[in-house]
């Protein structure tokens, strides 16, 4: 019934061809925005834009909707046990609740389900042309931009469309990040990027090294201590493992209520030490080292199982790898140890290769945009960033939000054009700024933020936005 | 009371940090033989209701005109979990969570109190189109109706007691009296604190996605005064359908056939949200 199966664009319709880029035609879309990717972000862009009443055109690489939360999909990070590790009122989007008798920590296959009932719900499926992957992303005249696709795998013709906007939803868990290490190449055991750890029959019997203490890192680690002979974590510093459950509730309503009371942070800061005193202990009795930082001040780790299977033994904590041998893995404290298998729970890298980095405002290519509100960047009004945001909660809400203000944007550019004028000056002025407290090492979170402090920035960009 | 005025709120540490506890759920349906792409329509009946008052007549006349037609019934009401500290956040998370449950994007159509949690949910869903029947939207003016129509049943509600409703209120007198007094001994009651919500609750967030709002009464209901259904429906910008010589409960009296016939009619028209 639906052509959004075939591989290829929306054909032009009543819409005029002009010729224009390299020789090839281009295909004008009139007022239709494109939305990149089909992921929890895009699916909300396209449902919160179509609600403003623009037309949307989403190009998806994979054959399916949920981008990294989509197992099926080449480049998805879940692997079989991935469970939310924020709880459900976090997690859900504000307007289309999930079902209220799940558990407080949906299982990632539950929200694969309710990102396909949110597409069908809301009809959405029709506007994704899936198996399309976007070859580049080129501003033109009048603030508009050029969208060149092709089939994935870089099969088929090169497409070129014209449209009014665009929407950037392309994830940015799906880039692995492998640190440097001496001595690497020369290692004979078998390496691994947690990328591609799906299941824990893959540690089964063997000596196991995970390396990183994210959540992912810290999930590898509990089911190597579940299903390896032998598991080591390693961390560079000591973190805080907040349990999932505080006081009988998710620990992060349990920080809302909080949050809520507009208790200070340093009050915040001292309850919540004071708490996992009380609950979790004295970490170093477990030998594991000390946080050299206060709570809320790296990206929050929600694993009750981790601290309980270092106590039996089963995990043994050791500090930073300092270089690989043949057969072995030198720590920074001069110690060796000998796994078999290393798993580089080392993290994700952002990446836009089909826009000029100078777009996103990063000109020296480091890799990290310069945006206000980590979604709008200055001088293209037209562009939005979705779900580049690393929450100390879930991340849908906030790409809800912020496909909500940019829809309202691109309604007043229509209507008000001296207000969206006032907003482009407000993301020059604003760019690069951060939405969460005092952050160690921030280089490397560059794109954290708190969900409070973040939501709190877009409601009043909203509001300055409408105000009468 | 004001409708329009209210700004989205994006901070709503409360429901973060409070989720609604949930509960088991009574939801009718009635869906038409061959799909054919009409939305489904969510009642969502008033205080003391359950869903087995849409279940009666307009449930099945919906889908036979081809609306997948459901019904539910709020907590502590018909089939539903008994919930006597039932708020009006509670109610609209019943809502919204059937709401998101059914297949598509849905009309939500709310009668007496229900029309209140409907606009209430309209905050947090977007729905394709709103109808209020007979909406109780909380106000001084109501109470003052209600309390001159039936002292006896609004009064103990005042002090805590339960909100009852009379067979005279309900019904016009073309109804069979045997069918009002078997309709009206199936009525429940509604939780305290809701009750008293009607009239202290804070005004409903502005609606998610525009829906388009139909607002139909009856001049002659002994529970809605005419002047609020006015009211209601010049909040968003038009006029009430009236059906004169109705009781307060449309879908059940005499001629109930008109009533839903006049929603369906406006759905099939209505080109979707304005």
């Amino acid at each position: 019934m639906s052509p959004s199966t075939d591989p290829g664009r929306p054909e032009p319709e009543a819409t005029a061809l002009t010729p224009t880029r390299d020789g090839r035609t281009v295909s004008d879309r009139g007022d239709t925005v494109c939305v990149i990717g089909a992921g929890a972000s895009g699916l909300t862009a396209m449902k919160n834009l179509r609600e403003h009443g623009f037309g949307v055109d989403c190009y998806e690489r994979e054959t399916g909707i949920g981008g990294g939360w989509n197992w099926r999909h080449d480049r998805s990070p879940v692997y079989a046990s991935t469970h939310l590790i924020s709880s459900r009122p976090f997690t859900q989007f504000p307007d289309f609740p999930m079902p209220d008798d799940w558990p407080d920590y949906p299982h990632h296959s539950q929200l694969l389900s309710y990102f396909e009932r949110y597409a069908d719900h809301f009809d959405l499926r029709q506007h994704v042309w899936f198996g399309t992957e976007v070859v580049r992303v080129e501003p033109v005249a009048g603030e508009r931009w050029d969208v060149t696709t092709r089939s994935t795998g870089g099969y088929g013709p090169e497409r070129t469309s014209r449209y009014a906007a665009v929407v950037v939803a392309n994830g940015h868990n799906w880039s692995p990040k492998l640190p440097r290490y001496e001595g690497l190449e020369e290692f004979r055991g078998e390496i691994m990027h947690a990328s591609s750890y799906k299941d824990p029959a893959q540690l089964r019997g063997k000596r196991v090294l995970v390396v990183g203490a994210g959540n992912t890192g810290c999930d590898i680690a509990v089911e190597a201590a579940q299903q390896a002979s032998h598991c080591w974590h390693s961390t560079r510093r000591g973190y805080w493992y907040a349990p999932k459950y505080v006081l009988g509730r998710p620990a992060d309503q349990v920080n809302d209520t909080l949050l809520a009371l507009r208790l200070p942070l340093r009050v915040r800061q001292w309850l919540y030490h004071w708490t996992l005193r009380l609950t979790v202990g004295d970490l170093t009795r477990f030998g594991l080292p000390k946080p050299d930082h206060r709570v809320y001040e790296t990206h929050p780790i929600a694993n009750s199982q981790l601290v309980y299977y270092v106590g039996h033994g089963e995990i043994a904590p050791v500090p930073d790898v300092a270089r690989f041998h043949t057969k072995a893995v030198e720590l920074t404290d001069g110690r060796q140890i000998e796994p078999e298998l290393v798993v580089f729970a080392t993290g994700y890298l952002p990446r836009f290769e089909f826009l000029d980095p100078r777009i996103l405002g990063d000109a020296d290519g480091s890799g990290r945009p310069r945006l206000w509100l980590n979604a709008f960047a200055p001088g293209h009004p037209t562009l939005a960033v979705a779900g580049l945001l690393q929450p100390d909660s879930g991340l849908f809400p906030l790409s809800h939000w912020q496909s909500v203000l940019f829809a309202r944007l691109l309604t007043l550019r229509l209507t008000r054009p001296d207000r969206a004028a006032a907003f482009a000056k407000r993301v020059t002025a604003g760019v690069g700024e951060r939405y969460s407290g005092r952050v160690k090492d921030s280089s490397r979170h560059w794109f954290e933020v708190g969900h409070a402090d973040y939501l709190r920035a877009v409601q009043r960009a909203m509001y300055d936005l409408e105000e009468k | 009371m004001s409708g329009g005025g209210e700004r989205v709120r994006i901070m709503r540490g409360r429901e973060w940090a409070r989720p609604v506890r949930p509960a088991r759920r009574e939801v009718l349906s009635a869906l038409p033989e061959l799909e054919q792409g009409r939305p489904p329509l969510l009642f969502v009946p008033g205080f003391g209701h359950g869903a087995w008052a849409f279940a009666e007549h307009w449930l099945e006349h919906a889908a036979g005109r081809g609306f997948p037609a459901y019904a539910l019934s709020l907590r502590g009401h018909g089939g539903s979990e008994p919930a006597p500290e039932a708020t009006l956040r509670a109610y609209t998370h019943d809502v919204t969570q059937v709401a998101a449950g059914l297949p598509r994007q849905a009309v939500l159509v709310g009668h007496g109190a229900g029309a209140l949690v409907v606009r209430h949910a309209l905050a947090r869903y977007p729905a394709r189109a709103a109808v209020l029947v007979a909406p109780v939207l909380g106000d001084w003016g109501t109470l003052g109706a209600a309390l001159r129509r039936n002292p006896g049943g609004t009064l103990p509600a005042l002090v805590g007691g339960g909100l009852r409703l009379s067979r005279r209120q309900l019904f016009s007198r073309e109804l069979p009296d045997a069918e009002a007094r078997r309709y009206a001994s199936r009525l429940g009651r509604a939780g305290r604190r809701a009750q008293w919500q009607l009239l202290t609750h804070r005004s409903p967030e502005p609606a998610v996605g525009h829906p388009p709002v139909l607002v139909l009464g009856s001049p002659d209901d002994r529970v809605v005064p005419p002047a609020a259904l006015t009211r209601a429906a010049r909040r968003h910008g038009g006029a009430p359908l009236l059906f004169p010589g109705m009781g307060h409960d449309l879908m059940l009296d005499a001629r109930w056939r008109e009533p839903i016939d006049a929603i369906l009619d406006w759905l099939e028209k209505e080109p979707g949200p304005a």
